[in-house]
């Protein structure tokens, strides 16, 4: 919650910074500054370069504050976890009113440079003890009665008083360094300050993240490199759309062709089309099992119904004055499909295989994480377990780079191979 | 007997209602070889139904359309097609486009190379050959689009308002090689156009229709074509017949329109 306002801050003062910089440089006079109306002219809307640089900087500010990022200069850290020495004092009463003062001295350490619990003077005297404590920072630590108190010297011996101020059970005090609380029992419960940064399981630090990849990427995780678990994520999204557009781009060509092909399969894709393909896991697993063949006949569904669907609007769309001046100039019908109609559809097709790679990519990550010996999923599934949550992040950025790069890659070689489309 | 013969053609579209429309009701023609022929008439009176049916793109329902003795009954590259837009190839260069119905015939890269040289230098294209045809202006296209006509050498070419989508200044222009091509060529033309300017200057032969059933209201021989052949089409247009006869035929239309008009009232 307090995340989101200090983002919604950043964003507005950015915003307000930018502005105020922008004015001060140069005025620019291309053809969208100089509109009066761009409030609702949408082709003056532009993304914003340095918004976009910015907000990308301002995720890994605010990653890095929130983990004591080393990347990051230290004022920019959230306050950390209390680490260190703290102490309290106590006061112990029995039944006849007789009291006594013991001492809690306590040494928060992280759990990566663990520390000896302090020296204390031993306090054998009376019903109270001195007592040493050793725990690391994020943990609560519960002091024993049977450590606090000497029992055998009263009856009904009990804490009364922290640092001089009374509580009984249920009570939580504030120390200064973190927080006790007196339990049911009469034992203590201390918290030391979490401070607002992340815990490494929760949230590694951007560096740990990067060493984790560098580590990976040159030793592998349990025993499969990342290229490898990488490599087969790809070769099984590239295999199943492969043969999705293999058997789909036939079959929509057909179906923008012949009626009887249309009648035939129109309720059998409209029906699977709003069929997501991770819904298709469970009954996919029984009948091709989990492995590869489960994978790869998902993944050729995935893509299936998007490549006929494509395919189909394809042949649909090409214009009824292009078909008829082919004839007129003597085409034949298989002139005009391999003349006319298929480069006339390749734009849609495109824009098909787009989406499909898209769902592809993240269909395969989904069915990795059910089963698989080796993929992307499998990777942060099996670091999940272990609780290597670096690794499970590394793997998310990784996906979400390589699905991205897919998109571009595809938009490219678009523009490439048909530099005619939307044109027409 | 070569020439183009309409016989007799008549073309009733059932609608899906129940319903049906006489789009063409016994259109007779007989189109001379070399003619240059121009039909107008209000919206919806059956031209383009027309000169689909004798593209064979429709068959009619009855009478038939005879080109060069043989009944016609699909398309074929003797009657090459011009329409108004988005019939080229946008994914061909200019070159490919107009060297298409050569390509389809199979014939040699060779011969079909000098066809299409000399069409581009005909229609004014040497410049932009190996342009895509998107990167093309409106004009140019059309350019493009008569040219590959042409590439087929065809007996009839059948323009469905080629220059409508056409600027005045640029259409001007384009009335002017369509004339120069008809005086070059020899070919037989049917041109349908809604422009009454357009139909005087680009017809020796201007056919009226009217609507509902369509059928030929009237038919005139003019003079303007053969003499805007190499000349001003501006010059054409002082010709003392040239006002009375726009102005009649203006009227013609009026009046059509202004009866489907008031039918449509009653009706309402
Ligand atoms: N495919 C069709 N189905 C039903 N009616 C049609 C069809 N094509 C044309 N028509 C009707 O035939 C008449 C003539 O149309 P058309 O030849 O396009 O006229 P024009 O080209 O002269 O404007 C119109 O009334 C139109 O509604
Ligand atoms: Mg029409």
């Amino acid at each position: 919650m307090i995340i989101l306002l200090m983002y919604i801050a950043i964003f507005v003062a950015a915003m307000i910074g930018y502005k105020l910089i922008a004015a001060r440089m140069q005025p620019e006079h291309d053809f969208t500054s100089l509109k009066t109306v761009t409030f609702g002219d949408e082709s003056a809307v532009v993304s914003n370069r340095s918004a976009s640089i910015i907000s990308v900087v301002t995720i890994f500010l605010i990653w890095g504050s929130f983990t004591g990022s080393n990347l990051i200069p230290s004022f920019l850290h959230m306050p950390g976890p209390f680490v260190g020495e703290t102490s309290f004092d106590f006061e112990a009463t029995d039944s006849t009113g007789k009291t006594d003062d013991g001492t809690v001295s306590i040494v928060v350490h992280t759990v990566d440079d663990p520390k000896d619990a302090p020296e204390v003077e031993e306090d054998t005297t009376g019903i109270a003890d001195n007592v040493a404590v050793k725990m690391a920072a994020w943990r609560s630590a519960l002091i024993s009665s049977n450590d606090l108190l000497n029992k055998d010297l009263g009856t009904d011996v009990k804490v009364t008083s922290v640092n001089g101020e009374p509580v009984d059970a249920g009570d939580i005090v504030n120390i200064g360094t973190g927080t006790l609380r007196v339990t049911d029992k009469g034992s203590l419960s201390f918290e030391p300050n979490k401070g607002w940064q992340m815990e490494e399981i929760w949230l590694p630090a951007p560096e740990s993240v990067v060493s984790r990849l560098i580590e990976i990427s040159q030793e592998g995780y349990q025993n499969v490199t990342l290229a490898e678990n990488l490599g087969w994520s790809l070769y099984r999204v590239l295999l199943g759309f492969i043969l999705g557009s293999l058997v789909g781009i036939p079959l929509g060509y057909a179906m923008g062709l012949n009626s009887w092909f249309r009648g035939w399969f129109d309720p059998i894709v409209e029906f699977m089309r709003p069929v997501p393909p991770l819904a298709l896991i469970p009954l996919v697993i029984i009948w091709f099992g989990i492995w590869e063949t489960g994978k790869i006949s998902l993944l050729f569904l995935a893509a299936l119904w998007i490549m006929t669907i494509a395919a189909r609007a394809g042949v649909s769309g090409v214009g009824i004055s292009k078909v008829h001046a082919a004839y007129s100039l003597g085409a034949s019908k298989w002139q005009l499909l391999t003349k006319v109609i298929v480069p006339n559809s390749l734009p849609e097709i495109f824009t098909g295989a787009r989406v499909a790679m898209g769902v592809c990519w993240g269909t395969v990550v989904a069915a990795e994480l059910v089963a698989a010996e080796k993929g992307a999923g499998k990777m942060i599934i099996a670091a999940s377990k272990f609780q290597n949550t670096d690794i499970v992040l590394m793997g998310i950025i990784l996906i979400g780079i390589i699905g991205y790069s897919i998109d571009i890659l595809m938009r490219q070689a678009e523009n490439y191979l048909i530099p005619w489309k939307g044109k027409g | 007997m070569s020439g183009l013969k309409i016989d007799d053609v008549s073309m009733r579209f059932d609608l899906p209602d129940g319903g049906s429309v006489q789009a063409l009701k016994n259109v007779s023609l007989d189109i001379k070889e070399g003619e240059l022929m121009s039909v107008l008439g209000p919206s919806g009176c059956g031209k383009t139904t027309l000169l689909n049916i004798v593209a064979g793109f429709l068959a009619p329902t009855e009478g038939a359309v005879i080109l060069n003795n043989h009944r016609v009954t699909g398309p074929a590259p003797e009657r090459g097609m011009v329409f108004q837009k988005g019939a080229l190839f946008e994914w061909m260069s200019v070159r490919k486009n107009v060297s298409f119905g050569p390509d389809m015939k199979g014939m040699p890269k060779s011969e079909s190379n000098q066809i299409v040289e000399h069409l581009l230098d005909v229609v004014g294209l040497q410049d932009f050959k190996d342009k895509a045809v998107y990167e093309l202006s409106g004009g140019m296209q059309q350019r493009v689009a008569l040219a590959r006509c042409l590439a087929n050498d065809p007996d009839v070419i059948l323009m469905d308002e080629p220059l409508g989508a056409l600027d005045a200044l640029t259409r001007e222009k384009m009335q002017g090689l369509v004339l120069k091509l008809w005086k070059e060529t020899g070919k037989t033309i049917i041109l349908i156009t809604h422009s009454v300017e357009e139909a005087l200057l680009l017809g020796e032969r201007l056919i009226v229709m009217a609507p509902r059933p369509g059928r030929i209201h009237k038919e005139y021989r003019l003079p303007f074509a053969e003499m805007g052949v190499g000349q001003d089409l501006r010059e054409v247009k002082k010709q003392k017949d040239y006002g009375p006869t726009r102005e009649e035929i203006l009227t013609m239309i009026w009046n059509m329109e202004e009866e489907i008009m008031g039918r449509q009232e009653s009706a309402a």
